[in-house]
């Protein structure tokens, strides 16, 4: 089976302006939708009243977020407050869980994307996702970069938009002369690196990272680190952190989440580490609590 | 000294476990050297008696394999291999196109798409069909298949006006199908746990990145995987060119007739393909058939056709070797692929 063939499984459209698969008339999905006027203008994700249960147990509680656009958010809080189900309600990726349900609304661009007619094909399209471990593909390192292009069929000028890719993940130099080798002997920082070259090669809106450092050394999270800040120029990135120094480091706004999956507090970075507004974001962010 | 009163103890019980592991070391190894023996025992009757039949004045090396004749009963005796080589290669080409795509659909499915319930239901199911006697399959292929077969070849040449044959009683086409079918599950569960073993991180890396879950299955968990589906592959055409029971009651023991050569260019023989597939509609005996013939006439050991049954089979071993070779250095080739 061609590329052809795959890409016309869903709307491939590169261009598209919708995440709706059908019934386009309704719910058209666009930057100057009706409904931006109600929130701030660049906001891009937005949460209202979010409830996400996994079974009978409910991993988030109310959670009220705006995320803005074209900065880095970062998420804390202690492990098991729901920041990862947080992150993977944006994209969706909630929907490969069976037992997980989602209440609420979540938008993108003022879209609700629990909408019925939301396709969460064409949602992760615009928003891209790099996980806790490296998960390259056991391929080459080229059609590693070249895979999210084909199933999107966006093969225009493919060679350079990998070579792109891989420049803007600080990549480039170290593979430019194996890219025809497996991506499984790049080191563990190297892996992660490609699979952020992975992700914006597809050009999506926002990208998001699920502490996407915590499995490397410091040398390669600094590299990592850098290269979120430079992302940020172009893309809306959100980022979960167990490192507060990390998140202090470069994120512009801060969410910290606690135990039971409520929200706690969500500000600008410098307001949350400087001057949180509650007592129990101080003691988690100073270390006596978590 | 201090330790001198800890010393005997250490040294006791060291020598009794010492006795007692190399009890069961050499238990253990008495057990593998058996298995290996028995290996090298039946290779090397094969050989022997294999060497004998060639050896006689009667038969050569080159008849053997290129006679266009089998009959190692009828005057005059004749033991080319050639008809029974292609009756196998009818039998297993047309089985392994039965059930390699059937059987990699069927683990695709249940790996990527069946849900747990699914599974549950559908998996012992298949191992159900991998257990049923092979004779069983033999026999529904003579008393259900070949006449489902004829009835729909009817009804094609009524319909369109073709000229499709009517199949004889024992036929290629029959045997075809039912090997195919026995041996789909061993494409599918051996397909299926290499499927199943490709890292859950490796999905969720394809789907983050707008992929539909069926290029999620196509595009990286089959590849992901080749390597055991590619082993499962070789595993169910060793076991399709071995099968016996279902081909002699479904293809009969009569091998196929060479079909007629035409050249190209007046150079390069060839068979025409409309005579290839003829040959499905009639008795298609194979190599592991014609061994049981000979095995079940009247004949005395010694003889040049009680001779012929080692020739073929180590022919037929050979063949397997290879096969078994091949999917090992596929395996190996791509074993580190994901790791
Ligand atoms: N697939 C799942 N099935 C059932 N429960 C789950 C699943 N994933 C998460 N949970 C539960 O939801 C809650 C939040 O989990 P989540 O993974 O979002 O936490 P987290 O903040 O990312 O934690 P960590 O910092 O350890 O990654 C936890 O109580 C967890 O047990
Ligand atoms: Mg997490």
């Amino acid at each position: 089976m061609t590329t052809e063939d795959m890409a016309t499984e869903t709307e491939a459209d590169d261009d598209t302006d919708s995440l709706v698969t059908s019934d386009p008339g309704k719910g058209g999905l666009s930057e100057n939708d009706d409904r931006g006027t109600v929130m701030a203008a660049d906001t891009i994700v937005e949460s209202r009243d979010l409830d996400v249960f996994y079974g009978e147990t409910q991993a988030l509680q109310n959670i009220d977020l705006a995320i803005p656009e074209n900065q880095v958010t970062a998420m804390i809080g202690p492990s098991g407050c729901g920041k990862s189900t947080f992150l993977r309600c944006i994209n969706r990726m909630n929907d490969l869980i069976d037992i997980c349900r989602v209440d609420g609304e979540l938008t993108f661009n003022g879209k609700n994307v629990y909408d019925e007619d939301v396709d969460p094909v064409a949602l992760r399209r615009r928003i891209g996702m790099v996980f806790q471990h490296p998960n390259p593909f056991p391929k080459s390192i080229y059609d590693n970069v070249a895979y999210g292009l084909r199933t999107q069929d966006k093969t225009e000028n493919m060679d350079a938009v990998i070579e792109e890719s891989l420049k803007k993940a600080a990549l480039w130099d170290e593979v430019k002369d194996q890219l025809d080798k497996s991506a499984l002997n790049l080191s563990g920082g190297q892996q992660q690196r490609l699979c952020i070259a992975r992700a914006i090669a597809v050009d999506p809106e926002v990208i998001l990272m699920d502490e996407p450092a915590s499995a490397l050394d410091p040398i390669a999270t600094s590299k990592i680190e850098d290269l979120i800040e430079e992302l940020a120029e172009e893309y809306t990135v959100v980022i979960v952190t167990h490192n507060m120094q990390q998140a202090a480091r470069i994120s512009d706004k801060t969410a910290v989440f606690l135990t039971g999956g409520e929200l706690v507090e969500f500000d600008d970075t410098d307001k949350i580490f400087e001057n949180p507004e509650s007592q129990r974001v101080e003691d988690y962010i100073t270390g006596k609590f978590g | 000294m201090s330790n001198e009163g800890r010393t005997p103890d250490l040294t006791r019980d060291r020598g009794l476990q010492t006795v007692r592991e190399s009890t069961y070391k050499y238990a253990l190894a008495g057990c593998a050297v058996l298995s290996v023996l028995t290996t090298v025992g039946i290779i090397g009757v094969l050989f022997v008696d294999a060497a004998e039949f060639f050896a006689s004045p009667a038969v050569t090396f080159g008849e053997f394999f290129t006679s266009t004749r089998f009959s190692p009963n009828l005057e005059p005796v004749s033991f080319g291999i050639f008809p029974l080589l292609l009756g196998t290669l009818l039998v297993t080409f047309g089985a392994a196109l039965v059930a390699l795509p059937i059987g990699l659909l069927t683990a695709i499915y249940l790996s990527e798409y069946a849900s747990q319930r699914t599974r549950s239901v559908l998996k012992p199911m298949l191992e159900v069909l991998a257990g049923v006697p092979t004779v069983v399959y033999g026999y529904f292929a003579l008393v259900y298949i070949t006449p489902a077969l004829n009835v729909v070849i009817g009804g094609v040449n009524g319909a369109l006006g073709t000229q499709f044959p009517t199949l004889g009683l024992f036929n290629g086409l029959s045997a075809s199908i039912v090997v195919g079918i026995m041996i789909i599950p061993m494409v599918s569960s051996i397909s299926e746990d290499a499927m199943s073993s490709v890292p859950d991180s490796l999905r969720q890396a394809g789907y983050g990145l707008g992929a539909t879950k069926f290029n999620v299955s196509l595009r990286i968990v089959v590849p992901a995987a080749i390597s055991g589906i590619a082993s499962s592959f070789i595993l169910a055409i060793s076991r399709a060119i071995g099968e016996t029971m279902a081909v002699v009651l479904a293809a009969g023991s009569r091998p196929p007739d060479i079909p007629p050569t035409q050249s190209a260019f007046g150079l390069l023989p060839y068979v025409a393909p409309g005579d290839l597939l003829a040959l499905y509609s009639d008795s298609a005996a194979t190599m592991t058939v014609a061994m049981i013939n000979i095995a079940v006439s009247d004949l005395s050991g010694g003889s040049l056709a009680y001779q012929s049954l080692f020739a073929i089979g180590l022919t037929l071993f050979v063949i397997t070797l290879a096969m078994n070779v091949i999917s090992d250095a596929i395996a190996n080739r791509y074993r580190e692929e994901y790791e």
